[in-house]
């Protein structure tokens, strides 16, 4: 597992794949470009598509049209034993009837590897996902989180051109959960491997991922960094689904400008010119403004609804004039405790032109 | 201490529970008792009795006679191919069954279990009538200029296996398709995903977690096949002699009982023998198809 043997690390090319069930499209002509070592993620709700794309780029299901290249070889006809892929499955997919070195050195009997090569590669393999000396281990005596660990060693042995993830993190607890997004990261940071993971998981797609594919009834909605996405969503169904975000149905007035509930907030970035408009009110972007503090622009008053004490921070929802409803997040440090309302306070809050972010319904 | 006394609920409640599952087994174990056990117990007293006296000389006929180690020979022949042929037979339609969809899968352990509702004895001559001279098998086969005179297809070993193979089938299909329905189809793709080919996938990761399907299949056929009687009476025409066979001769034609019950009793300890190895690779339960 040295870095010469990821010297031909590859991109790859999803051109217009669909894939048609009966009259159902499930994959609606995606185009995808994945760059040579990059870490990109596939979020979107149930039923966006996001398993027939995965199924697609592992061999398991045949696209009803499409392309899809591997660097430079169309691998669109070939059966999954050929691709070269690295698959890690949501629940694993270990090998009950074999221990942990049977289930690593699979790919390596697969592949009709000389016997000799595999101990150095299995000892790489195994200190690669710290499970060194776990090599006898039963699959079964094994808890949830070094499972997933064989099944990324197992993925990883063969030094495949690219790995494929799909859901790997969803089986494990929220704390185990974390840690291993990290580890994931340095891992990929440490193989430099190409890396597509599909997740619905939008906060594990930020944390990990070089860029963000969204998808939403079989397309991908938006393709971009995760913090282009969260500052700069391109409908309100990208918007809805990143982040803490409320929207709120807002008029355009101009170019940079609209009116909530009669009042009218800048933005900095154009303003879509649609009839149908959303303010993306992303909690933690909204300040608090103090106590007859009335000065700049976008200015929002509201009466307190609820406020929650969530440990880290305190969450504030605020019934505004019109009658939505929107949520505020304010740090539980001192500064934090001192703006806390209570239910029927009146409160006035802030948000940047800059945050200030404007998007249009989606289709 | 007046605490101390005292009988703890928890240990009264389950008592209670306890009487209560014994009163609810207890029609069951008495018919399992007094129609199972009593006349096991009799049948091996019997195997020790002659003119009223203790004898082992029921259990010398096993040495001292070739007409008994043969039979259990050729029975054990029989019931060693017809377990081959049984396996080989239903372990693709089991496959299909358990990887096909569910409508389909359905359809297909219908078919398997529907000759199953029909008597054996119905079978065991509908199959002498296709396997006979001039029977449907033999026409086919001439009619097609396969043959020049007809194959000899029952009246002998042949013909038992063949039929006993049929009504068997069952019993390996059903615990093979048991097995093969709960291995988890993304282990099979994880396989080809990880370089395995079809073949590679199915020999080390299919075929390894179908064994105890295998083996529980297996088992029951072999014992059935043990045991089975009218169909090898009706197509072995004589020259198939099976253990149940030489049990009902010793009956019917010299009123040997106690012939008959060693007989019975050898044959016993034989399938006793043969769970007892079978569960030691893997539970009892298991290959009952109770887990």
């Amino acid at each position: 597992m040295s870095q010469s043997t990821h010297a031909e690390k590859v991109g790859v090319s999803i051109r217009s794949a669909t894939k048609m069930y009966g009259a159902f499209c499930a994959l609606d002509h995606v185009d995808l470009e994945v760059k040579a070592g990059e870490f990109v993620s596939i979020l979107g709700p149930s039923g966006s598509g996001k398993t027939t794309f995965l199924g697609i780029l592992g061999g398991f299901v045949q696209p009803t049209s499409g392309a899809i290249l591997l660097g430079e070889r169309d691998i669109t006809l070939e059966p999954p034993h050929k691709r070269d892929i690295g698959i890690v499955f949501q629940n694993y997919a270990l090998f009950p009837h074999m221990n942990v070195a049977e289930n690593v050195t699979f790919p390596l009997r697969a592949r009709r590897i000389p016997k000799s090569g595999w101990p150095a590669k299995l000892k790489a393999a195994l200190e690669m996902v710290e499970l060194t000396g776990y090599g006898n281990r039963k699959i079964h005596e094994l808890s949830g989180g070094q499972r997933q660990r064989v099944a990324l060693a197992r993925a990883m042995i063969f030094e495949p051109r690219l790995i494929l993830m799909d859901e790997p993190l969803s089986a494990l607890d929220k704390q185990l959960r974390e840690s291993m997004q990290i580890e994931l990261k340095h891992l990929h940071r440490k193989l430099d491997a190409t890396i597509i993971y599909v997740t619905h998981d939008q906060r594990e797609a930020l944390t990990m991922s070089d860029r963000i594919a969204v998808m939403r009834k079989g397309q991908i909605v938006q393709i971009d960094t995760p913090e282009q996405l969260h500052d700069n969503p391109v409908d309100s169904f990208v918007a809805g689904f990143i982040g803490e975000a409320t929207l709120v149905p807002v008029q355009r007035v101009d170019e940079h400008s609209v009116t909530l509930a009669g009042t009218r907030l800048v933005s900095s970035k154009p303003v879509p010119n649609t009839i149908h408009l959303f303010l993306v009110v992303q909690s933690e972007k909204i300040t608090v403004a103090a106590d007859g503090d009335t000065s700049g622009p976008n200015l929002l008053t509201g009466i307190v609804h609820e406020t929650l004490y969530q440990g880290e921070s305190i969450r504030i929802f605020l019934d505004l004039p019109g009658g939505e409803r929107i949520s505020v997040r304010v740090p539980s440090n001192h500064t934090g405790r001192t703006l806390m309302k209570h239910p029927g306070d009146r409160i006035t809050v802030r948000l940047h032109p800059d945050d200030t972010v404007v998007v249009p319904q989606a289709s | 201490m007046a605490i101390s006394s005292a009988v703890d609920p928890s240990v009264l409640h389950e008592r209670r529970e306890q009487r209560l599952i014994l009163m609810l087994l207890a029609p069951a174990l008495l018919v399992v008792i007094g129609l199972l056990i009593v006349p096991l117990c009799w049948l091996a007293w019997q195997s020790f009795r002659q003119d009223g006296g203790f004898t082992l000389a029921h259990y010398a006929r096993f040495v001292s006679d070739d007409v008994y180690w043969r039979t259990f020979l050729q029975t054990f022949r029989i019931a060693f191919v017809v377990t081959v042929a049984t396996l080989l037979l239903a372990y693709p339609v089991a496959y299909v069954a358990a990887s096909a969809s569910r409508r389909m899968s359905i359809l297909i352990l219908a078919m398997v279990i529907l000759p199953f509702w029909t008597s054996v004895l119905v079978r065991s001559y509908a199959w002498l009538i296709l396997l006979q001279r001039r029977g449907l098998v033999n026409s086919a086969l001439d009619g097609m200029g396969l043959i020049d005179q007809p194959l000899i297809l029952v009246n002998n070993e042949l013909g038992t296996v063949i039929a006993t193979t049929h009504i068997l089938l069952p019993f390996m299909v059903l615990p093979l398709y048991a097995a093969m329905q709960k291995i988890p189809a993304d282990l099979m793709m994880a396989g080809s995903s990880l370089g395995g080919s079809p073949a590679h996938v199915f020999w080390r990761v299919f075929l390894p977690l179908s064994l105890p399907g295998v083996l529980a299949g297996t088992v029951l056929v072999f014992v059935l096949a043990l045991g089975f009687y009218i169909t090898p009476e009706l197509l072995g025409g004589g020259r198939t002699y099976m253990v149940s066979m030489l049990v009902s001769r010793n009956i019917e034609l010299y009123s040997e009982w106690g012939a008959a019950s060693s007989i019975s009793v050898v044959l016993l300890l034989c399938v006793f023998g043969i769970f007892r190895l079978a569960s030691m690779i893997i539970p009892f339960e298991r290959i009952m198809g109770a887990r």
